[in-house]
């Protein structure tokens, strides 16, 4: 009887095995492997290379990092950018969403408004912005209003500037995925024991105070897993850069995960590509190892 | 924030109610700012998608409240588009149902096999394949892709419904088995030990009675699944490599490169992509919401 069930068990997961095995784990590997060679899409191991390719990347490749002059620029650059900004906006208007929208009469309203770009395609939402930073102010809406408010003002070409599309390709990330931020933070703020900030209106604490000393510091496990997220969807963003810019111009949009693509799929180069690839394999490796210690303390 | 207003019900000095009152209009105004910065950029396409050529060249969508001239022949356009190589957007959203259906069926159904083996028996390997699984969400799969495009070349399958069926089973199985474990630890015990006499194997304890018991979380699941897929291009543009089998992200961004500038079709396209998403999203609101926040760290 007894074996019979762990019999059962193994093939159970063993469609799902395979698929990791052969899609995941194994195409990870050769990817790595495929870094240390120069070659192309018939043959990716035609000549061994070494570290060639790492070397070019980090010390000759302007479009990957450029730190020579100032700005620095590059993929690299790029993606270090979106680390900082995607992860720090959405949280942002996410708490202020979650907590200023609680107890509204309208609150299911305005969370499903801001909650809705989630639902849509990255292409979708490329089509969208694209529209919006349109250069012609009878066009494009942030023109306009720009121009409306401020008669004086030029109007700006957002995806055309290298200094600007970063920042415009950043900001329907957050779009996107603000909705989110939102709805695991204001689950969050509605869970947070009452006593205790009763206590703390009692004892004449203010709203600030309230906020920044109590709600705050409570919220942080949740904050802290929406931080990772987003990381993690800034390390792997490419569809939004791929429908929205093609990495342009000029390699301002260019982030790492659409450089592999780039480096790969149009310019034939398969080891170089598999070196960003490793490079991008290394940046994840901390997140990784940090969900897996989370994980091994539920277990 | 209910609670922290209620001890305004005591008659306070007017100071004190005006700067409340003041308070309140500044969280209600900020909201609004938000609500419309959200929503202005998907409706101001959705009402350009309804305009004509004529009226879109003459003046912003916000100006068209005055003219109210609003038509569907865009969309009629749009579907019946002849300048493009084939194939047109009826074909693609077609092709978007073939591949979305068999990928959402296929990794809900091994996944929840696997998610049972690793709750419900005493498979030594469970808890190693758990925390592969955790480490395996977090990989860009980027960096998978031109290995898999070798073996698919083995095996002949790049370019088959099958091989992009596959490849988005595989890399949804990880957060399928992760969801769908997290739910099956919280199955009573006891519901699988007495079930244990009436039923011969684990596949009957399975179908009969854990499939039942878990509806609303593969429901979840499914309406996730369903919807990456939908908006999936990456992986399409990368697996199809056939324009005959795009689905209808890659239309539009098709269109995008095709007419740059046309904004009538452009925007009546990615509306069209949008519609299905956006009626899951509305009819099936908590499941959808559910899913996607359990959902976070996929991608």
């Amino acid at each position: 009887m007894r074996s019979k069930f762990n019999w059962e068990a193994w093939v159970f997961i063993l469609p799902t095995c395979l698929l990791l095995l052969a899609f995941l784990v194994w195409p990870t590997m050769q990817t790595i492997y495929y870094s240390f060679f120069k070659g192309n899409f018939l043959d990716p191991t035609v000549e061994f290379f070494g570290l060639g390719h790492y070397d070019r990347l980090l010390t000759g490749d302007r479009q990957f990092l450029r730190i020579n002059k100032w700005p620095p620029s590059g993929a690299l650059i790029n993606t270090i950018v979106w680390i900082i900004f995607l992860p720090t906006l959405t949280v942002i208007f996410g708490l202020v969403i979650a907590v200023l929208a609680d107890g509204k009469k309208y609150e299911t309203f305005i969370k499903s408004i801001i909650f809705v770009p989630m639902a849509i395609s990255a292409t979708a939402a490329s089509v969208i912005f694209r529209f919006v930073y349109n250069n012609d102010p009878e066009t494009g809406a942030l023109n306009a209003l720009l121009v409306f408010l401020l008669p004086e003002f030029e109007p700006v070409s957002w995806l055309g500037r290298k200094t600007m599309a970063n920042f415009a390709v950043i900001f329907a990330a957050v779009w996107i995925w603000t909705g989110l931020a939102m709805t695991i933070l204001s689950a969050a703020y509605k869970a947070l024991p009452q006593e205790i900030i009763e206590a703390a209106i009692i004892d004449g604490a203010t709203q600030w105070q309230r906020f920044w000393r109590l709600v705050l510091p409570m919220l942080s496990i949740p904050i802290t897993f929406l931080v990772v997220v987003m990381i993690i969807n800034a390390l792997k963003m490419i569809d939004l850069v791929y429908v929205m810019t093609m990495g342009g111009p000029r390699g301002g949009t260019r982030v790492i995960g659409f450089s592999i693509y780039v480096e790969m799929f149009a310019n034939g180069k398969i080891g170089y590509g598999s070196a960003i690839g490793a490079i991008l394999l290394i940046l994840v490796l901390p997140i990784i190892l940090y969900q897996l210690r989370q994980t091994k303390k539920q277990l | 924030m209910k609670k922290a207003t209620s001890n305004i019900k005591n008659p306070l000095p007017l100071s004190s109610r005006l700067i409340a009152w003041t308070n309140r209009g500044f969280v209600h105004f900020t909201l609004l700012i938000l609500g419309l910065v959200w929503l202005t950029p998907s409706l101001g396409l959705l009402i350009t998608s309804l305009r004509s050529r004529a009226d879109i060249a003459q003046s912003g969508w916000w100006m068209s409240i005055f003219e109210w001239n609003f038509n569907i022949q865009n969309y009629v356009e749009v579907l019946n588009n002849s300048d493009l190589p084939p194939p047109g957007f009826k074909e693609n959203f077609i092709n978007s149902i073939i591949i979305t259906v068999p990928s959402t069926i296929i990794p809900i159904f091994f996944a929840a096999l696997t998610a049972y083996a690793i709750v419900f028996t005493k498979l030594r390997i469970r808890n190693f394949l758990y925390l592969l699984i955790i480490a395996l969400m977090v990989v860009p799969l980027q960096v998978t892709w031109f290995p898999v495009l070798g073996m698919y070349k083995a095996f002949d399958i790049t370019g088959s419904w099958f091989g992009i069926w596959i490849a988005h089973s595989a890399y949804g199985s990880c957060f399928a088995v992760f969801l769908l474990r997290n739910f099956f630890i919280g199955i009573p015990e006891e519901i699988i030990e007495s079930a244990k006499l009436d039923c011969n194997n684990h596949f009957q304890i399975f179908t009969r009675i854990v499939l039942p018991l878990s509806l609303p979380a593969i429901a979840s699941l499914a309406i996730f699944q369903f919807v990456w897929v939908w908006n999936d291009i990456m992986n399409a543009v990368v697996f199809l490599q056939n324009p005959e089998k795009y689905p209808l992200t890659v239309g539009v961004q098709r269109l995008l490169s095709h007419y740059q500038n046309e904004w009538h079709l452009l925007a009546a396209g990615a509306w069209l992509t949008m519609l299905v998403p956006l009626i899951i999203f509305f009819a099936l609101q908590r499941y959808f919401i559910r899913g996607v926040t359990a959902g976070a760290v996929k991608g």
